[in-house]
């Protein structure tokens, strides 16, 4: 299995947030949006890759982009981790059917049965700009995701006023 | 992906030659247990590589998880304007598992460096400014958790972490050799 690659139309989903909150990637139609697939929360380290890009926050927002992770635990779990590490973005449950959305994005383990280290940034029109897999041991960072980020053009805001961040986490 | 973007300055902190033909650079965060063990271990490769070897330590706090490890990077900071940030450096991580503010202060008077002048430090965020150019050069270089080390501006990629950086050492010195 390999990952979508850019120029691809990024596939729609619809996963819980909260046990009782559900998210689209419709709902990011005109902005700009990292999805982050990632093996599992809890790994025992303290820059773990979710970690690090909770701290990372304000420059992808400075380039205009919102980020999701996605991985295959319930949303239960990824509430407790995102308390424990003080996360301040929304975490998605691939979990039902399990890994359904990382599958769609080229970005599933079958061995294991998580999803893989792929990161995707989608532009405002919902298609593909960039994409990477990295080997599962080794958390990519971010310097790649704002290398795509600054390649691309200026978004022009459509009405001049502020866009609104829905708080998700 | 995973290379050193934020090249090697004067405004760095530096131990060893600037003719070393390795330089080694650690981003790292005070309050982070792996940050804490790796410290022997990078000391013994000071020892072992010597004049081969220059070490170079940025700083990269992860503030949502540790909350001392700003103040603690901006105290070490206070120390470098004065010329001891590396043994405020070192005094930091000795004293990782009872870090506080009050803590820091006292480590700056073991120094002989003036409390009352690493408060206002502190409260004006007077160094925060040098943290955060660290910070920023570490997450368009890569750095991926603390610590993350880059050897000749690579980044040290091994799920054994600090425990094979010698052994990389070793490699590179071999290769560019």
């Amino acid at each position: 299995m390999s990952i979508l690659t850019v120029g691809t139309k990024a596939p729609d989903f619809t996963l819980n947030v909260t046990p009782d909150q559900k998210l689209s990637l419709s709902e990011f139609a005109g902005r700009r949006l990292i999805l982050a697939f990632y093996p599992a929360d809890w790994s025992p380290v303290c820059g773990d890759q979710m970690s690090l890009y909770n701290h990372i926050l304000p420059e992808f927002r400075r380039h205009q982009a919102e980020l999701v992770g996605v991985s295959v635990d319930g949303a239960w779990c990824h509430q407790a981790f995102a308390r424990d590490r003080n996360l301040h973005f929304a975490l998605l449950a691939d979990f039902e059917p399990k890994g359904a959305v990382s599958k769609s994005y080229g970005a599933y383990r079958n061995t294991e049965g998580v999803a893989e280290r792929a990161l995707f940034v989608i532009d405002e029109n919902g298609t593909i700009v960039w994409s990477y897999l990295s080997p599962i041991a080794v958390n990519p960072g971010a310097d790649g995701i704002l290398d795509a980020l600054e390649a691309l053009p200026d978004l022009e805001k459509k009405d001049g006023s502020s866009q609104v961040t829905r708080d998700v986490a | 992906m995973g290379r050193l973007k934020s090249p090697v300055t004067s405004r760095d902190h530096i131990q060893g030659s600037d003719n070393a033909i390795v330089t080694l650079v650690e981003y790292g965060d005070y309050q982070c247990p792996y940050c804490g063990a790796a410290q022997p271990i990078v000391k013994q490769i000071q020892a072992r590589f010597a004049g081969k070897l220059r070490l170079v330590f940025r700083h990269f706090p992860l503030v949502e998880v540790h909350p001392l490890a700003q103040p603690s990077a901006e105290t070490a900071e206070f120390a470098g304007s004065q010329g001891r940030f590396w043994p405020m450096h070192d005094a930091i991580y000795a004293n990782q598992h009872q870090l506080s503010i009050t803590r820091l202060v006292t480590l700056a008077a073991n120094l002989h460096l003036s409390p009352i002048a690493l408060r206002d430090a502190l409260a004006l965020g007077t160094y925060a400014g040098k943290v955060q150019a660290d910070f920023i050069g570490g997450v368009r270089s890569g750095v991926n958790g603390t610590p993350t080390f880059f050897i000749n501006g690579v980044r040290h990629d091994s799920p054994l972490g600090v425990m094979d950086l010698a052994a990389a050492i070793d490699q590179t010195i071999l290769t560019d050799a």
